[in-house]
């Protein structure tokens, strides 16, 4: 394979703080090997900006392997770049070619504010996670696995749901600013086990009161969250939310 | 006083969007039927719009229609505006397709004031000339035909080439509308998964397909009838 140097141009968001106005900066830089992580080419960005006594583009990340959702990164038009169903740390330079302008922004929604740079606040999603996104459990001694059966689509379902990572590509993505699939994962992977059934109405309910609650929209059906979603994670889930909710309401 | 799950929730607003759609829907295909009638015939049509005229059960579903369409319409509003400020004041520099997103589903509020716009035309053109003369009193409209005589009504809106432009216009704007809002319809009312996902999207074509070739067709037959 050809493993030519490649010499780019990022244009990337830079913001003091969450109250000052940000811009963009171009930075060229040169000699990115196709094989470094989009990550590892902003660290060789920061060490170069390091040695000139600049500050350096602050960005999310932790893990590094695709699991953690802590990086984030609209690159070029697209939430964690132009590669299908992988994170942004899992985007490689052979994505891109030698000479490329590449635009680097912050998530966009009302709630997810920038903090700094290419940070934004994803805090909003613990909360609706604390509103109901788990399932109570009475301690006493360690259940048998096989005592409760589950069929094998319904565990298939409710593990593609419970692949979301909570990252917020479906809401950067979505032109409303929705937060609808991320919810509708959470929901949806515990609806589809007995052990999620027992508090399956209230979970419903309390998610979608505080997701409305923190300022997400609404969502209109454009799809565009499971085009970007780095877990693939289908808005079929979105119709099982709405069942759950609108079931739970009228049962009220 | 806390307000119902249809107001104060997002789940409750989109499934209020989906009923009042779904109305309109089945709404659009009774009338594509019913002007598919003045193909086969215009004395049977007549007898369809002398039904439909000054009668209470008419008046009530008029009534009812323009309900419905106020409720989809101001739904429609007022959620795009929620949406626009959950999007935050600053917007992206570079925006790009993503794949399998189709153009109505991001244009549904503009597809939808075109449908409107062409709405109010053709309210102008139809319902001032028939039930609302009927409702005044009156036996003869602004063209001089009995409010109930649709077939010749028809013939003379039809037999202008602007006419047949404008509507032709209305019934793309509306295909696209239509498109997106059936399958979304079953979606938002959370009767959809993984494997009708597909399936309810082609159910909306052609359902769209047919209901708006059946619109123009009417439109363009008539067209060629003036012509002849």
């Amino acid at each position: 394979m050809e493993n030519k140097l490649m010499n780019l141009t990022l244009k990337v968001w830079r913001q003091k703080n969450a109250k000052e106005k940000g811009g963009f900066e171009t930075y060229p830089v040169e000699g990115i090997s196709p094989d470094t992580s989009f990550l590892e080419m902003i660290d060789i960005l920061n060490n170069k900006l390091i040695h000139e006594g600049k500050e350096p583009v602050a960005f999310d990340h932790d893990c590094r392997e695709g699991i953690c959702g802590m990086c984030s990164l609209y690159i070029n038009g697209h939430a964690h770049g132009p590669d299908s169903e992988i994170t942004t740390c899992q985007l490689h330079m052979r994505k891109f070619r030698d000479g490329d302008t590449i635009t680097i922004e912050p998530w966009r929604s009302a709630a997810f504010p920038v903090v700094r740079d290419l940070v934004v606040e994803r805090q909003a999603f613990d909360k609706i996670l604390q509103a109901g996104g788990f399932v109570n459990v009475n301690t006493g001694g360690v259940p048998d696995a096989n005592a409760i059966p589950i069929p094998k689509e319904d565990a298939d379902e409710s593990m593609d749901a419970a692949a979301c990572i909570g990252c917020g590509a479906c809401v950067a993505t979505c032109k409303n600013g929705s937060a609808m699939l991320f919810v509708a994962a959470r929901v949806s992977s515990l609806a589809k086990l007995p052990q999620g059934k027992v508090e399956a109405a209230r979970r419903a309910k309390a998610m979608v009161a505080k997701m409305d609650e923190l300022g997400f929209g609404n969502c209109t059906n454009t799809g565009a969250c499971q085009a970007e979603c780095p877990k693939g994670i289908s808005v079929s889930h979105i119709a099982r939310l709405h069942r759950e909710f609108l079931s739970a309401k009228f049962k009220d | 006083m806390k307000s119902p799950f249809i107001v104060s929730s997002s789940v409750g607003r989109k499934f209020v969007m989906s009923i009042s759609g779904a109305f309109l829907v089945l709404f659009v295909t009774f009338h594509a039927v019913m002007n598919g009638v003045a193909l086969i015939s215009a004395e049977a049509y007549n007898w369809v719009c002398a039904v439909l005229g000054a009668n209470w059960y008419a008046i009530a579903a008029t009534l009812v229609l323009a309900g419905g369409v106020l409720v989809h319409v101001g739904y429609g509003v007022w959620l795009t505006m929620q949406n626009r400020k959950a999007r935050g004041s600053v917007r992206y520099a570079v925006t790009e397709n993503s794949p399998g997103v189709s153009w109505s589903s991001k244009n549904m509020l503009v597809l939808g004031l075109v449908v409107l716009l062409g709405l109010v035309v053709h309210l102008t053109h139809f319902w001032a000339q028939m039930q609302l003369v009927e409702l005044m009193g009156g036996h003869e409209n602004a063209l001089g035909l009995d409010p109930a005589d649709g077939a010749s009504l028809i013939a003379f809106v039809f037999s202008k080439w602007y006419n047949v432009l404008i509507y032709l216009v209305w019934f793309g704007a509306m295909w696209f509308h239509l498109t997106h809002g059936i399958w979304s319809m079953f979606q938002s009312s959370g009767l959809n998964n993984q494997k009708w996902l597909p399936r309810l999207k082609c159910v909306g074509n052609v359902w769209a397909t047919l209901a708006i070739g059946l619109f123009a067709l009417v439109v363009v037959v008539f067209f060629i009838k003036s012509l002849l």
